[in-house]
């Protein structure tokens, strides 16, 4: 039942595996239920990755309806979420476990 | 208070309206809720455990454990469900025959209901342990988190009761109707929940970023709760992938075939 999409996984894993190398990587903490910074600029068309460092003691999770991802951060840790590549333009996210406060955008150019 | 409501019912709502479905496609099986309680009372225990582990879980494979790990659920509980539908088209007749004749007397030896079990088991793991965590970082505020605690009780119970309401509704159907009804759910559940799977495996970077093919945000949200349980019950997305279509066509399509197959091979019936 799942074997295509898993060899198709395989194979794309395997395809964009040496490309991994040259991904930057962008810092995001989140600190009182606040992202710092809450523009985060990147280049448009690459893809990068946020190293998001939740400084809280409590869990959030990282939400984006425009970029298409959830993931909770647990308290005093960090998570990688890759994003892009992005077509020119803003990209909100949030906090959704604090949406009050936590709010932020990715910013391609 | 309000917002914790919010934030639970919606986790709740994906698990309960699981739920729902799985208890209506076994609607008269004997021993049943037996293992449909075992696969909830599985589901959060597993959901504690998975909590409690969140960071040891998302830091594996190089930060991107957590979407491995909820990609990998999710296309469990497929192969579940798949499994279910593909069983129940080869004795789905003799089945409702036998609920006819006999009332509730079919056992669960003959419907292998563990696959739902499990496929429910897992549901619940994965909303369950967002729960937990959420809760947990409530808790975490000392007295002033009381009302957000209260918040969190509400919004379990109005997922549940949604969920319930749809039970409730679906086993309206006569009997012999509900089975081909239930199959086309499972089958459109499994074929949402394997486009989910292919969304966290894009997050992982296991399968190549797209844009959205389309965005019908602004029709229907996804995080409305119209679109949420349309999201949950025939895998209904505001902004799919083309591998997320793709992933949710081919399960679709899959299933459906091994359903042919076989019913193709089922026993005549009156035997």
């Amino acid at each position: 039942m799942l074997r295509i999409p898993s060899a198709f996984a395989i194979a794309t894993l395997l395809s964009v595996g040496t490309a991994q190398a040259e991904i930057q990587t962008v810092d995001l903490a989140i600190k009182d239920h606040r992202f710092q910074p809450e523009a985060v600029t990147i280049p448009a068309g690459e893809k990068i990755k946020l190293m998001v460092h939740n400084q809280d003691a409590t869990p959030e999770e990282f939400e984006s309806y425009e970029l298409n991802r959830e993931k909770i951060i647990p308290g005093n840790s960090k998570a990688v979420i890759f994003v892009g590549p992005l077509a020119p333009g803003e990209y909100p996210f949030f906090g959704e476990f604090n949406q009050d406060t936590a709010q932020g955008r990715v910013i391609a150019e | 208070m309000f917002s914790t409501a919010i934030i639970v019912f919606r986790e709740v709502l994906e698990a309960a309206l699981v739920v729902a479905v799985v208890l209506a496609a076994t609607q008269g099986l004997t021993g049943r809720n037996r293992w449909i309680l075992g696969g909830i009372a599985s589901g959060v225990l597993g959901s504690l455990v998975v909590a409690s582990l969140t960071q040891q879980i998302s830091m594996a494979f190089e930060g991107v454990g957590q979407e491995l790990f909820n990609a990998a659920i999710l296309l469990t509980a497929v192969a579940m469900l798949a499994w279910h539908n593909i069983w129940m088209s080869r004795h789905a007749r003799q089945l409702v025959a036998h609920l006819r004749q006999v009332g509730s007397n079919v056992t669960s030896g003959q419907l292998p209901i563990y696959f739902l079990a499990t496929a429910v088991g897992l549901a619940v793991l994965r909303e369950g342990s967002e729960v937990v965590l959420f809760t947990e970082g409530l808790a975490a505020g000392g007295s002033d988190s009381l009302p957000m605690l209260w918040g969190a009780l509400i919004g379990l119970g109005a997922g549940l009761v949604l969920g319930a309401l749809i039970y409730f509704g679906l086993v309206r159907i006569p009997t012999g109707h509900l089975f081909t009804v239930t199959g086309w759910l499972i089958l459109l559940l499994a074929a949402g929940m394997a486009a989910s799977a292919a969304g966290f495996l894009a997050q992982a970077g296991w399968l190549p970023m797209q844009h959205p093919l389309w965005n019908s945000s602004e029709l229907l949200s996804q995080h409305s709760v119209p679109g949420e349980i349309l999201h949950v019950l025939v895998g209904y997305q505001d902004r799919p992938t083309a591998i997320q279509l793709s992933f949710y066509l081919t399960t679709l399509v899959l299933i459906a075939f091994g359903m042919h197959l076989s019913r193709q091979r089922a026993p005549a019936l009156g035997r």
